[in-house]
């Protein structure tokens, strides 16, 4: 186990190291480089500019410089907010997006998982057809679809809930919604599965023949090992609360870091695109690594080894 | 009553009739759209795409007005006799747009899980086919590239390659036909060991033929499926894209871009923003209800 934690820890490093240089490699390619304009700028002025960002240096130089910033985790300045740092903008922004995110994450799970479950033992009754129906929606709104929707109705029409900013609790409910919509459909299909396929094991026949009460079995046996397969799925959903947090929080107006990514796309601020990238990279990366690591501390049957064949 | 040998006599058996095939027989692909039409979802996911489909085509034709005809006269209107969903901010009629739109998104849908198919089936098949250290060196750069979350990638492609219809399939074609190659590998890596693979080489056919005449063929059923499946979600990613602002390029419009237009002026003019809306969720439903339909018929094993 602790040579599987090890060699999975190495390659983790490796993945980060291959975006980090693939973001490199990526952000010089782009013709003409991050300060031409349409109007050409004098020649001291664009001199001076090129200087300050070591924009001069050989390639090599500038990536050895790069990666070596990145080690000590500096992201380098922002092209377009004078005086501030990548960093900067990361330390301000992530927080708020980071609250979003998990409150998100607890709704999805929350709810999603329950209605799975209960869509599984009442198979093709209408509590099923009920949940599986919304479920469909779910999975087929687009989170910025949703996200309007919810604030024409319970901002715009009824007046309910505020349509933008951030600050009280009262703000954060709508982009919840917004961001976890897909997430908790898609749980509630995954756990609807996942409870069939367990209620239909022999282990649990053997718990009702032993006379246990329907109730004891659900939940000591039915619903411990349905929810394995949700755990897997932890990693890509914290990637799609991601992505979904770019369209949700700049149709609410959030100050979080998912708004000054796209903010930074229309600006073409190359420095904060490229920081922001690796940071959201990296930062799934290690989720994904940690959920796997986990997955073999909660399921047993699961070996942590090499033995892949 | 008595029973007595006189009463009985054998029945002649007749072999031939019994072993007679009274039906004709099944192929894979009849018994799964077989199955396919028994599942009522499917078929409307089915027919609301080739209706989609059609209007994507014919209705661009048909109407009296162009995705780019500006008319200040008309600004932002309700609908009217005149133009069905009304228009937006230049004046423009919002149904041709939606129409136009249709055949951007089904273009990037169809065209980028084309793409990811090709790459995928070809990449898939050579790793699961050779396997030992080909297998492994190939596995292991698509385990790299799933760690990646592809969609910031796509973005940092997208704000390289300047917007645009060609590069956005460029974009969804470089980064998600992943999951394809390791499907058609988990399959290939199967077949192979089957015995008709042994009876074909024993006749002398060519790594080439066996791939393509006889694992493809028997591990079509899945790549169906996930082609399917990987429209929709290309649709999505056009329109989410679009929604950021890299998408195709004005007066082009699809229904991310219009989605992403009308936000503006969303309070004043909700409607702009309903109608390409509820366009992108009907084609999301009824390709994921197909994909579900024919995940059923052409993969019995995964039934649950």
């Amino acid at each position: 186990m602790g040579s599987y934690v090890l060699k999975r820890l190495l390659s983790v490093v490796l993945v980060i190291f291959i975006v980090s240089t693939a973001t490199f490699v990526l952000m010089h390619a782009i013709p003409g480089g991050p300060f031409k304009r349409e109007k050409a700028l004098p020649p001291a002025i664009q001199r001076n500019i090129e200087e300050r960002y070591k924009l001069n240096d050989p390639l090599w130089k500038q990536y050895v410089d790069y990666i070596g910033n990145l080690f000590r985790g500096d992201l380098g300045p922002s092209y377009k907010y004078l005086g501030r740092s990548v960093n900067d903008i990361i330390r301000e922004g992530f927080p708020i997006s980071a609250q979003l995110g998990l409150a998100s994450v607890a709704f999805a799970l929350l709810l999603g998982i329950p209605c799975g479950i209960i869509s599984a033992l009442k198979q093709n009754r209408w509590q099923d057809n009920i949940i599986m129906a919304v479920a469909i929606i779910g999975v087929s709104v687009p989170s910025f679809v949703m996200a309007t929707l919810l604030m024409y109705v319970f901002a715009v029409k009824l007046r309910w809930l505020p349509a933008a900013m951030w600050g009280t609790p009262k703000h954060i409910v709508l982009p919840v919604l917004a961001l976890a919509g897909f997430p908790t459909a898609f749980f509630a299909r995954l756990m609807r599965s996942s409870t069939l396929d367990v209620l239909s094991q022999d282990y649990i026949r053997t718990a009702r023949s032993k006379g246990l009460s329907w109730a004891a079995v659900v939940y000591k046996h039915v619903i411990k090992n349905a929810i394995l397969p949700v755990v897997t799925y932890l990693g890509p959903l914290v990637a799609g609360i991601v992505t979904g947090s770019f369209v949700v929080e700049n149709i609410f107006a959030i100050p979080g870091l998912g708004r000054y990514y796209v903010t930074s796309i229309y600006n073409r601020d190359y420095t904060t695109i490229m920081g922001v990238t690796i940071f959201y990279s990296a930062l799934l990366v290690l989720l994904n690594f940690a959920v796997d690591i986990a997955y073999g501390w909660i399921d047993p049957r699961i070996k942590l080894t090499d033995a892949k064949e | 009553m008595e029973y007595n040998v006189e009463m009985f006599k054998p029945i002649q058996k007749d072999i031939k009739s019994a072993e007679a095939i009274v039906r004709p027989s099944v192929t894979y692909w009849q018994d799964a759209w077989r199955r396919l039409k028994q599942n009522r979802g499917a078929m409307i996911g089915l027919w609301t795409i080739v209706a989609i489909i059609a209007i994507a085509i014919f209705g661009p034709m048909v109407s009296p007005y162009s995705y780019s005809d500006q008319n200040l006269e008309e600004q932002n209107q309700f609908c009217s006799s005149k133009h069905w969903l009304g228009t937006d901010d230049l004046g423009r009629d919002l149904l041709t747009r939606i129409m136009y739109g249709a055949r951007i998104s089904l273009t990037v849908g169809f065209l980028a899980s084309l793409i990811n198919l090709t790459v995928g089936v070809i990449y898939g098949g050579i790793s699961g086919f050779y396997g030992g250290t080909t297998d492994n060196i190939m596995m292991r750069i698509v385990e790299v590239l799933n760690a990646i979350p592809m969609l910031l990638y796509v973005i940092l492609l997208m704000v390289i390659l300047e917007p645009g219809l060609q590069n956005i399939l460029i974009a969804l074609g470089l980064v998600y036909w992943l999951g394809m190659a390791r499907i058609v590998r988990g399959q290939v890596l199967s077949l192979k060991e089957q015995d008709f693979v042994l009876a074909a080489r024993t006749i002398g056919a060519s790594n080439w033929q066996i791939i393509t005449k006889h694992l493809i063929p028997n591990a079509m059923g899945p790549i169906i499926v996930t082609a399917t499946l990987n429209i929709p979600s290309a649709i999505f990613t056009e329109a989410f894209l679009s929604f950021i602002g890299l998408g195709v390029n004005a007066p082009m419009a699809s229904w991310g871009v219009l989605a992403s237009d009308a936000l503006q002026s969303f309070r004043s003019y909700p409607w702009q923003l309903f109608f390409p809306a509820i366009a992108i969720s009907i084609t999301m439903f009824a390709f994921n209800f197909l994909g579900d339909g024919l995940r059923d018929a052409l993969d019995p094993k995964q039934r649950k």
